[in-house]
């Protein structure tokens, strides 16, 4: 089977990533829920994961691949711990709005 | 345009739409199902890479295990409900002038980087079977590999002491 980027080209995969990430950086700014913001970093890194796979493919290399492995195991630790300070910020001041979390505001 | 071209186009189409759809659906229990779907088709996009073990890792731990953690706290919250109060205008409008710049740089700046010259390498060598990727996993990359396994340690321990209740009176 011949290189698949000999069709696509890295091009394409480039703007496909970029435009993604440009997505995330937008729901972080956009959205005041928390879990949206961190369903947008999510789409970030799912951006990076893209862009990674693409430069393995490219350079016929393994080591792409293994660094989006660890990637992955990060952003499963990132979530969970995240998703237990949403839910103890819920429990403290009744809603996830990341508006009201201005305590150490000056 | 070949057919690989057109399952590209339409993969990334379904991609940034549904990636879309997850930030301005109002419900986030909406926004949450648009986002597996821009998971699966992330996972195409790796099958098409004949990237298979990660297709399926991406498969297992995104949409299986970080979605299934998010709907279960979106439902503890009690979140499914439209009663999200927007951002304050100005600051809605400097999103979306920070998205349209951003995007616009970001592409002119590969459209103008340099292109590649020639072909691209097809050795046809095989560097991305399973059993390629536990070789160098378990050889080159082993003390990572094993940190990984602590840091996921530690999340747990972190993540059971935060949600744990706080006594009363302490």
């Amino acid at each position: 089977m011949g290189n698949i980027l000999n069709e696509i080209g890295i091009e394409n995969y480039i703007f496909l990533s970029v435009l993604l990430f440009c997505i995330g950086v937008f729901g972080v700014l956009y959205r005041r829920n928390a879990i949206i913001v961190f369903m947008s970093i999510e789409i970030m890194l799912n951006a990076v994961n893209l862009l990674f796979v693409a430069f393995s493919t490219y350079h016929q290399d393994a080591e792409g691949q293994v660094f989006v492995f660890f990637s992955m195991a990060v952003a499963a630790a990132e979530v969970a711990v995240g998703l237990a300070i949403l839910v103890s910020v819920f429990r403290n001041l009744g809603s996830i709005d990341i508006d009201n979390l201005k305590n150490l505001k000056g | 345009m070949s057919p690989i071209l057109i399952t590209f186009y339409f993969l990334a189409a379904i991609t940034l739409a549904s990636a879309f759809l997850t930030i301005y659906s109002k419900n986030p229990i909406h926004s949450a199902i648009y986002l597996i779907i821009c998971f699966f088709s992330i996972g195409g996009h790796y099958l098409l890479f004949n990237a298979q073990f990660l297709a399926i890792v991406h498969i297992i731990v995104y949409a299986g295990a970080i979605m299934v953690l998010m709907l279960f706290t979106i439902m503890l919250m009690n979140l499914n409900k439209e009663d999200e109060v927007h951002k304050p205008r100005i600051t809605r409008l400097g999103a979306i002038v920070v998205f349209i710049v951003m995007s616009i740089v970001l592409v002119t700046i590969f459209i103008n980087s340099k292109t590649i010259v020639g072909e691209y390498d097809t050795s046809g060598e095989d560097f991305q079977s399973i059993k390629k990727l536990g070789n160098v996993l378990l050889n080159e990359y082993m003390v990572p590999f094993e940190y990984a396994s602590v840091l996921l340690l530690v999340a747990m321990i972190g993540t059971v002491l935060l949600s744990k209740k706080e006594k009363s009176g302490k």
